[in-house]
């Protein structure tokens, strides 16, 4: 039997890559997007974990809304990053600064 | 119906109005409309005059003051305008509408063709007006306001051709010294309040002998008797108008406006303000000898050393402005022995024979067309003859010399002086004396070099007597000049003319001469002080008729001494260093280094200068990278958890 231990220790794991690769990536965009949804993953795997050992469906049904949720945020991130891609001429993290003081 | 309250109101208001409206005269009305007005204004306010002298000086009537308004309050303080008519007031009341009537019908030939005609009467209006306000005030604040508006007038006046550079500059000159004392006189004032708990007269004088003891702490070890601070404090003011060392430096100055100014305001009546307040202020003068001292050897000082500087001036205005002060001097140096009746009938006199040497001045400049060197005049006499009467009746009167009204007035004041025993006395006595020489040597000798010796101008020009309009009021100035001092004499010294105007303590109190009028005139030759007069008539002649060169002579002998007096012992100079040099640095250290450096560098421009050399700094931290500002969202984050934690 698994414990819930190991469950969230995937699951900060997860996430701990999910942050690394947000901050560490000076790339791609499109693995910005996905270090994204790798968060996501790993908050969903805490719910599921929970509510599995707590004997609750709430968590279970929370996923699925949440899964739903992050497949519709995915598409509207990659149409933005089809527009991005299509004025800048590139998806490199790096050059987006326009913000810079 | 004549009674003084209606008098006294018409008298101060018809200058007034007649000022307004010829100051605001339409151009398309003729300007003679201004002089008309304004001399049918003061004629009448000459003749009101007139009554009230018969009232107060004739038949003794006993002082009267009353209220024309209350002006404002302020806290117990009442401020009046009001009046306060007793001989004294009286007295120059008629000095003041006189002369300012006669120096009125004069300027319609003085100024004729002047495009500021008008506005020249207007302002001449006005400071009768203002005068008159100064001389029948019954409280300190009114007396102020006077005061200011004499000020006023003159600073105009004096500026009247304000496209001449030197005019300009000589009203700045006047506006400003008179600053210096009048900051004196409010001073002393404000002194007045505070001590006195009034402003009104009668309050303050009743109050005099009570606060004799008391005194202000001026440093921490010593201690002044109010008296003696408000009196010196009050007497900086007239030093201020009157023009007395070492505040004289504008009087010379002053001599850039029109002649008829001078006259008026510059010999007569503006310049005796200081005398006149000092009489009046009397019952407080008497309670401080400190005071009495200071004012006695000032003006006793004045009286000499201005004396002099008149020697070697060539502007026949300047020469006599220099005897205005010198004369000034002599009135003041009264006032510091308590000879304040003395005092005020030289200013009496002294009014008629000034205005009429500057009147007959300015007859000459006319007829010069407008020449003031006299070392381009001489021989006038075959040209002039009326105004080489009067000048020699004017001279003589100044000079002191019998039977003329200069010698009874003079003669008080330095029989005054030299009977009184206070600090100072011989110290004046002596100044007193040899000023009577010197009077008489540069009254003389620029007598001599107008009206005789040979003509230094071009004599084919056609040089004649000036109108009517300028000649007569010379006339009628000579008759006081000749009388007015044996008419005078008695009633104004021995038998207390000006009565309770003027407070006099006994131990102050003069040896009363018994002599009368003609008494004196036969025992001139015991006067010590008409020898002086006639020692200088002596010398002028022989130095400038009998042998000209002598002017050459002593100005190579004594060409330090020369030098000296042609820069009026450097007074000028003193004040050109120190207060306009010194001014301007200071005010070049306060503008460059305190407002452009200090305020404007480090307050104003180096608040903005800080903000964006620390913003330059801040906005590095707004990289805009993404992962850093997610770097930062989790930094966060882990910050509160831990705070959580903690």
């Amino acid at each position: 039997m698994i414990g819930l231990t190991s469950y969230l220790t995937v699951s900060a794991v997860l996430f701990a890559l999910g942050l690394a690769g947000i901050i560490l990536n000076r790339k791609n965009l499109i693995i910005l997007l996905m270090c994204v949804e790798l968060l996501l993953l790993s908050v969903n795997t805490n719910l599921v974990a929970f509510s599995h050992f707590f004997a609750k469906a709430e968590g279970q049904i929370f996923v699925f809304f949440i899964l739903t949720v992050a497949a519709a945020e995915a598409a509207i991130g990659l149409a933005i990053l089809m527009v991005l891609f299509r004025n800048k001429g590139t998806i490199d993290v790096a050059s987006f600064n326009s913000l810079k003081g | 119906m004549l009674t003084p309250y209606t008098c006294i109101a018409l008298v101060l208001l018809l200058p007034l109005l007649a000022s307004i409206c010829a100051g605001m005269l339409p151009k398309r009305l003729p300007s003679s409309l201004a002089h008309q007005i304004t001399i049918f204004a003061v004629s009448i306010s000459f003749i009101l005059s007139l009554f009230i002298a018969k009232w107060f000086l004739w038949d003794g009537l006993p002082a009267v003051q009353a209220l024309f308004y209350n002006w404002g309050t302020a806290g117990d303080f009442q401020f009046h305008l009001g009046f306060l008519l007793d001989p004294l007031s009286a007295l120059m009341l008629v000095v003041v509408t006189f002369i300012s009537l006669l120096v009125h019908i004069y300027s319609i030939g003085y100024m004729a063709g002047d495009p500021g005609y008008a506005r020249f009467f207007c302002y001449i209006s006005f400071f009768t007006f203002a005068m008159l306000l100064l001389v029948c005030a019954n409280n300190f604040l009114q007396l102020y306001l006077g005061w200011e508006g004499v000020g006023l007038a003159s600073y105009l006046l004096i500026g009247f051709w304000f496209k001449k550079e030197s005019a300009n500059a000589g009203s700045l000159k006047a506006f400003l010294i008179n600053r210096v004392g009048d900051l004196g006189f409010l001073l002393g004032i404000a002194a007045v309040l505070s001590y006195f708990g009034s402003l009104d007269y009668d309050v303050v004088f009743s109050r005099a002998p009570f606060l004799a003891e008391v005194t202000i702490p001026i440093t921490a070890h010593t201690q002044w008797s109010v008296e003696t601070v408000v009196c010196i404090l009050l007497f900086v003011g007239a030093m201020g108008k009157s023009a007395q060392m070492p505040l004289h430096v504008w009087l010379p100055e002053s001599m850039e406006g029109p002649t008829p100014i001078s006259a008026l305001i510059h010999a007569a009546t503006m310049v005796t303000a200081g005398v006149y307040m000092v009489s009046r202020m009397s019952p407080l003068f008497e309670y401080s000898a400190t005071a009495l001292s200071v004012v006695l050897i000032i003006g006793a000082t004045t009286a000499l050393f201005t004396g002099i500087l008149a020697l070697v001036q060539n502007d026949i205005k300047r020469v006599i402005a220099y005897s205005t002060l010198s004369q000034l001097g002599y009135m003041v140096a009264a006032l510091g022995v308590s000879a304040y009746a003395a005092g005020m009938f030289h200013l009496v006199t002294h009014a008629c024979f000034k205005a009429l040497l500057f009147l007959t001045a300015g007859a000459v400049i006319i007829a010069l067309h407008h020449e003031q060197n006299i070392q381009k005049m001489g021989n006038l006499r075959r040209y002039l003859p009326i105004t080489y009467v009067s000048f020699l009746i004017g001279a003589l009167a100044l000079s002191a010399i019998p039977p003329f009204s200069g010698f009874y007035s003079k003669d008080a004041i330095i029989e005054a002086v030299s009977a009184s025993n206070i600090f100072g006395g011989n110290y004046a006595y002596i100044c007193l004396l040899l000023g009577a020489f010197f009077t008489s040597l540069y009254s003389f000798r620029l007598f001599f070099l107008v009206f005789h010796t040979n003509e230094r101008f071009d004599t084919h020009a056609k040089i004649c007597e000036p109108g009517w309009v300028m000649w007569l009021p010379s006339l009628i100035l000579v008759i006081p000049s000749i009388v007015l001092g044996f008419l005078l004499v008695n009633p104004i010294l021995n038998a207390h003319l000006l009565g309770n105007a003027i407070k006099v303590l006994p131990i102050h109190l003069p040896q009363e001469t018994s002599l009368s009028a003609v008494q004196q005139l036969m025992n001139f030759w015991r006067h010590p002080a008409i020898w002086f007069a006639l020692a200088g008539i002596f010398v002028a002649w022989v130095t400038v008729i009998k042998y000209p060169s002598m002017r050459q002579f002593f100005i190579q002998r004594f060409s330090w001494l020369y030098r000296i007096l042609i820069n009026k012992y450097g007074f000028d100079t003193f004040n050109q260093w120190v207060f306009v040099k010194g001014g301007k640095r200071l005010a070049d250290v306060l503008f460059y280094v305190t407002d452009l450096r200090w305020l404007d560098g480090y307050v104003v421009n180096g608040t903005g200068r800080l903000i964006v050399l620390f913003s330059a700094k801040l906005k590095r931290l707004q990289t805009g990278y993404l992962y850093h500002y997610a770097f930062a969202m989790i930094l966060g984050v882990l910050l509160f958890i831990l705070m959580a934690f903690l």
